[in-house]
């Protein structure tokens, strides 16, 4: 690559970063004040772009087009307030994290919303009027729109910086970044504030969605597309820091520029083509970024954050009565192939089962570890394919494969699991979906070895389990013995000091925990029974892909876990029932399958802020006191 | 008419209950001392009046029941509240800090007007805060961050303080000042009302005590009797 | 008071699972169907969410072939009727859906599929399983070749055909220098090294001059563009399609990269994709595709009428594929007399269909339909992007010999 061409693609990569810092610095905002990890935040970008096309075809010319921007930013704001009044606000008090499922479900409504409204095809807007040309730079062509792009970036940063700094407005958003609580005791309306925020937020998203309009289609596949993305820019530039936002969406964006520029290079003989790191640019770049400077670019360690949530009640043994009930569903369960009448109940009921031990060894790590994981699906797919290569390329029988799937997925989670111990909170939850992303990456590219982007093929159980009955007691078997062992877990020495690390690292340090070696553990345990859910998976499915280790896996187990309610071992056996059978019904029921699916997640948001497992508690409270039972849970009486 | 008056409050932290039905009553300019061992629920108590915390029983300020009102709104009938582990803002200038807390003139129940902080005055109530307007919250000392936080509060032009241990863990020096200004409030027709465990600093302020054991109130009375009954002292405050 | 708040909680909730699986259990259960002048089941599978642009007119061409067919009388005096369901766009639910089509709703046979992975992930299923399976629209070489079974069949023409439709174009525009753009997963990298391979083959001097492969559906469309105009190619081979596609042409026009460069373009010449482009569409670019408003075949002819009498709607490429799929469905079972699935892998071999396109045949070699595409350069009609210059490639005549694939294909 010659200097000119270098120099060029640094251009190119400052056109790119603009768009990803408008949707990341939206989002920074939104977690700093609310603690919210928007997962609709994508949903916003992706709005943006479809009401700037209609308005710059519906309304045409230079004002229907540059207008268009500004209304449709204006009508995601709005979109926002709507969300945050109706939505959001009745679930500020819910358990952390539990907020990802109401914004989980309002991606999914919204998308289906988006597919109705405007259609499935891709809508190519208009050129933008005035900057649809190219100007000569270093003998190239640069279009000029990407040059008011690279304006844009800056300018809203220093609009974004002054607002902070220099207006009451701004001046409360980081107060209340801080400590929420504080300043809701100053006299400061904190739902005012969270509404205005969560409207600013959703307004960059918006506006940097409709931007795109002179670059790209609006496309329904926009609002995963960049999801991640920003929440990569956020933790990469530190969390709340705007400046960091705009640092971080420059850095990703240019290293991706470098790969591609780079385009095939030769290292001896070895031809590799840097374009294809393009794929997992980003998320090397934020487990290089974290394992360095752990709070980010241009983050701060948090002072203490006050959460709003209540304290995690204790967890007690079972009772008499649950371990009765427990015993009857095993039972039942282990009668089920004899009482279906139809073999697909066998199918679903291994579906269940896997996602039930997928989920407890999320919920394992998550409640009592308190070490929140983003990306657990590298442990499921780390076991399903040790199994599925020990089978096909080993041509190892069954109980190896089985055997292998967790010792892979364990030695996965030690290694991961040194680094992200070192972190906390979100960027700890981050560095494990970059670790997922990557070990994703590495299986999507490795075509020789993993098939690639197809996959691995032919694993099929060994007898006596190759009937449906004989393979969904093995699953049985195996799930149950998973979820006794992490109960066992919990309750032994081990998992009062994962308790005790989790509630008050200082505290635990003192009385001689290594909070880290434990928590390092606690990674590993659920790295390695997360292993035996996807060998098992493996071999329900006969053949397996990258998508065992994708994104969209990891939420699933977060949505599971958070359905089910994160403080309770019981919930995620919950949370992954019904919504393996949610998922596997709504698809039969409407073409819209998404909508309604995220339609009935956010009921059960609504009627049970704190997952179901909070059920009986809620039903005490309606019975004991009206009044109470109606307010917004906020924990005991 | 009684300022505060607080009946049968009970109050949770999580799970686990702290109060059991306490009563409280504070008068216009009156200094009520809450005392106690660590853990008798003094600072849960004010945590509860100003709606921190799980509660129930009835909270009236001004003849107005805010036992179901958010902190918010509490804060701006006038009730200031100044926590024990100062919860500045640490990335905010002191004079940001000061701007957070900013709230409207307020008058007292009979018309009087409420004294209005500026930043000017409470620099001349705290000179040492003075020359510090742009330092970083978070770069200032223990007591700076004590006289800020209490500062901070004044600059809502409260009716009336909830002070939580002000005199813990700062140098002498700020414990005087800290008494200095709850005087000077008290001067000014603010109640106040202070959780503390420091006898001494309480017989400097206060015109009366009430003394918690496990979220009860075990004694009540006035500050002048409390110092004479030893036999009190000993069995709800000595360590 | 919490004391009894978990183990209540967990009570309740492992009252509610089992109540959910045990109730699941009994109302999953039917009635045994009735065989005789029970419509014949048809289980269909697709990624419907996932790729809507392509799968809305494919679910369109399928509901007027399935009408058509029950209008006539259905196949062997009984009803067709199919049984949709969305695949989840990732193998794993696919693997269920099948099952569950299968063993709940007792479907004859299986059919769909758009995307590779998922494509390959049933086509496992119905060989271990035997069930038979019409793979619809997925691509890849291997569910005919190197994965292939004699329970699957598969329509659409595969990357392998697809590139080699638009090799003798290739070929003929002499030229030296080559960049290749292609999206980073197997469909992608397989057209590549198909289109490197026979190119070399046919002018051994060629010159792989660049070769971009972005993520699937996040092209960084200027630095791509850049690259490959950076590295002075004569020509350009892409396979980019959708939303990556649209990008990438708007920025390659304008930064001028595709001047006085010869652009060949797989599957570009598809409506799915050449409709969101408008009038910016790159005329001249050398294509795949279908070209519906200008192709006046009586066969054609037919199907567009009947098409947009009941859609309202013209066809895209999709139509075609759902269309044809539901027609061999029904030639294959009156074929085999019967839905059993041996019969009825047995009758796909050498199956003749008539469609839109033409008379078309299922290789009892490899499975694979000879369904052709038509080959030609994007052009405008007044806004409306089509296609110039085409004629339609047979299918048959681009796929390799018996022998040759019954080497790639696994024993039976």
């Amino acid at each position: 690559m010659s200097l000119d061409a270098f120099l060029f693609q640094a251009l190119n990569g400052l056109g790119a970063a603009s768009g990803l810092f408008l949707v990341a610095a939206g989002l920074s905002l939104i977690f700093g004040v609310t603690r919210i990890v928007n997962m609709a935040h994508g949903s916003f970008y992706m709005l943006g772009a479809y009401l700037a096309w209609t308005f710059a075809t519906g309304l045409g010319g230079a004002f229907g087009w540059w207008g268009g921007i500004l209304l449709a930013a204006a009508g995601v704001a709005a979109l926002g307030v709507l969300v945050e009044l109706t939505l959001l606000r009745r679930i500020y008090k819910a358990p952390e994290l539990f907020q990802l499922l109401a914004t989980f479900a309002l991606l999914l409504v919204i998308n289906d919303a988006t597919l109705w409204l405007w259609g499935p095809e891709d809508l190519l807007a208009p050129r933008a009027p005035g900057l649809d040309g190219a100007v000569d730079i270093l003998g190239r062509k640069f279009p000029s729109y990407d040059l008011f792009l690279i304006a844009v970036g800056p300018l809203v940063l220093s609009a974004a910086h002054l607002t902070l700094t220099r207006t009451r407005f701004g001046r409360l958003v980081r107060a209340a970044t801080q400590d929420r609580e504080m300043v809701g005791a100053l006299g400061v309306n904190q739902s005012l504030l969270f509404t205005a925020v969560f409207a600013a937020g959703a307004f960059l998203a918006g506006l940097g969605g409709a931007l795109q309009i002179a670059r790209e289609p609006a496309a329904l596949s926009m609002d995963l597309g960049v999801l991640a993305d920003a929440f990569v820019v956020v933790v990469v530039g530190g969390m709340g820091s705007i400046p960091g936002a705009w640092l971080a969406a420059v850095l990703i964006a240019e290293v991706k520029a470098l790969c591609i520029g780079l385009g095939v290079v030769h290292v001896g003989d070895v031809a590799i083509n840097a374009s294809r790191f393009t794929l997992v640019a980003e998320f090397l770049v934020m487990a290089v970024v974290l394992i360095v400077r752990p709070y980010g670019l241009l983050g701060r360690a948090p002072a203490i954050v006050r959460a709003v949530a209540e304290a995690e009640t204790p967890l007690r043994p079972a009772s008499p009565w649950l371990r009765a009930a427990g015993a009857v569903v095993l039972v039942a369960l282990a009668l089920l192939p004899l009482l279906a009448s139809s073999p697909y109940t066998l199918v679903l009921g291994v579906d269940v089962l896997i996602a039930v031990l997928f989920a407890a060894s999320l919920q394992f790590i998550m409640g009592p570890g308190g070490l929140h994981s983003f990306g657990h699906a590298a442990y499921f797919g780390l076991g399903a394919y040790a199994a599925a290569l020990a089978v096909a390329k080993l041509g190892a029988p069954m109980g190896v494969a089985l055997v292998l799937a967790p010792v892979a997925s364990g030695l996965g989670a030690v290694l991961f699991g040194w680094f992200c111990v070192r972190l906390s909170g979100v960027y700890l939850a981050m560095l494990t979906l970059a670790f997922a992303q990557i070990v994703w990456s590495v299986v999507y590219q490795w075509e020789e070895l993993t098939g690639g982007s197809n996959g691995v093929f032919g694993i099929w159980p060994a007898p006596p389990f190759d009937s449906r009955a004989g393979f969904y007691w093995l699953v049985l078997a195996l799930v149950t013995a998973g979820v006794l062992f992490l109960r066992m877990v919990m309750h032994a020495p081990f998992g009062y000091a994962l308790r005790a690390c989790r509630d008050s690292p200082l505290r635990a340090e003192a009385v001689g925990i290594d909070v880290r070696r434990v928590q390092w553990a606690a990674f590993a345990i659920a790295g390695t029974v997360c292993g035996v859910a996807g060998g098992l998976f493996a071999f329900a499915k006969g053949s397996i892909s990258p998508e065992t280790i994708s994104i969209g896996r990891s939420i699933d187990g977060l949505v599971m876990v958070l359905l089910g309610g994160i403080g309770s071992p019981t919930g995620p056996l919950l949370g992954a029932s019904l919504y393996t059978l949610l998922q596997d019904s709504v698809a039969r029921w409407t073409d819209y399958w998404r909508a309604l699916l995220g339609a009935i997640v956010l009921v059960l948001v609504l009627v049970f802020p704190g997952g179901l497992s909070g059920i009986a508690a809620r039903v005490r409270d309606l019975v004991r006191g009206p009044l109470r039972g109606l307010l917004p849970r906020r924990g005991a009486p | 008419m009684s300022m505060l008056e607080v009946k049968t409050l009970e109050a949770w932290y999580g799970a686990a209950q702290v109060l059991f039905g306490l009563d409280l009553t504070v008068g216009p300019g009156e200094v009520l001392a809450l005392m106690g061992r660590n853990g008798a629920g003094k600072s849960t108590t004010l945590k509860a009046v100003m709606g921190l915390v799980e509660r129930r029983g009835s909270v009236r300020f001004l003849g107005r029941e805010v036992s179901r009102l958010a902190p918010f709104r509490i804060a701006r009938l006038g009730l200031g509240f100044v926590p024990e582990d100062r919860r500045i803002f640490s990335d905010l200038t002191v004079m940001e800090n000061l701007d957070i807390g900013r709230q409207p003139p307020r008058s007292f129940p009979d018309g009087r007007p409420a004294p209005a902080w500026t930043p000017e005055k409470l620099f001349a109530l705290f000179p040492n805060l003075a020359g510090m307007r742009d330092r970083r919250g978070g770069a200032t000392s223990g007591g700076e961050q004590q006289m800020l936080t209490l500062a901070r509060t004044l600059m809502g032009n409260p009716l009336m303080v909830l002070l939580d241990e002000p005199s813990e863990g700062v140098a002498p020096v700020i414990v005087e000042e800290m008494a200095r200004t709850i005087v000077a409030l008290k001067r000014e027709g603010i109640s106040v009302v202070l959780s503390e465990q420091n006898i001494h600093f309480a017989a400097l302020v206060a015109d009366r005590a009430v003394v918690l054991e496990k979220g009860e109130v075990r004694w009540r009375g006035s500050m002048a009797t409390l110092l004479a009954d030893a036999e009190a002292q000993r069995a709800f405050l000595a360590v | 008071m919490t004391v009894v708040r978990r183990p209540i909680g967990a009570f309740v909730g492992a009252a509610f699972a089992a109540a959910v699986l045990i109730s699941g259990a009994f109302s999953l259960a039917r009635p045994t169907p009735a065989v005789a002048q029970e419509p014949i089941k048809i289980g269909e599978l697709n990624s419907y969410k996932a790729i809507p642009a392509f799968l809305d007119p494919y679910r369109k061409g399928w509901q007027l072939a399935l009408e058509e067919i029950n209008a006539e009388g259905g196949v062997l005096g009984r009803k067709l009727e199919v049984i949709s369901r969305d695949d989840g766009g990732n193998p794993g639910d696919a693997v269920r859906t099948a099952d569950e089509l299968v063993a709940r709703e007792g479907v004859s046979v299986l059919a769909g599929t758009f995307l590779s992975h998922v494509g390959l992930a049933v086509t496992e299923y119905a060989g271990k399983r035997k069930v038979f399976f019409l793979a619809a629209e997925p691509l890849t070489d291997k569910i005919t070749w190197q994965n292939g079974n004699r329970y699957t069949y598969r329509l659409r023409p595969s990357t392998y055909m697809q590139v080699a439709m638009l090799m003798p174009a290739a070929i003929a525009a002499k030229k030296q220098r080559w960049a290749i753009v292609y999206p980073n997963y197997e469909y992608g990298q397989s057209a590549a090294s198909w289109f490197k391979e026979m190119l070399k083959k046919a002018q051994p001097d060629v010159e792989f001059v660049g070769e971009q492969a972005p993520p699937l559906g996040k092209i960084d469309a200027g630095a791509v563009v850049q690259a490959i105009a950076d590295t002075k190619p004569d020509a350009i081979f892409n396979v980019l399609f959708g939303p990556d596609l649209a990008k990438l042409v708007r920025e390659g026009e304008t930064r001028g990269a595709f001047e006085n460069r010869t652009v060949v373009s797989l599957l570009g010449g598809e409506p799915e994709y050449l409709d969101p482009l408008g009038k910016e569409a790159p005329a001249g670019w050398i294509v795949n595709g279908y070209p519906w408003k200008k192709i006046s075949t009586p066969e054609h002819t037919a199907f567009l009428n009947a098409y947009q009498k009941r859609w309202n709607d013209h066809p895209r490429l999709g139509s075609i594929v759902g269309y044809n799929t539901m027609k061999s469905l029904a030639a294959g079972i009156e074929k085999a007399g019967s839905t059993d699935p041996e019969k009825l892998a047995d009758a796909f071999a050498g199956l003749e269909v008539k469609g839109p396109f033409g008379t078309y045949h299922y290789r009892a070699s490899d499975h694979q339909s000879t369904m052709g595409a038509y080959v030609g350069t994007v052009a405008l009609d007044g806004d409306d992007p089509t296609m110039a210059d085409f004629h339609y490639v047979d299918g048959a005549t681009v796929l390799p010999s018996d022998d040759e694939v019954k080497k790639m294909r696994p024993a039976e």
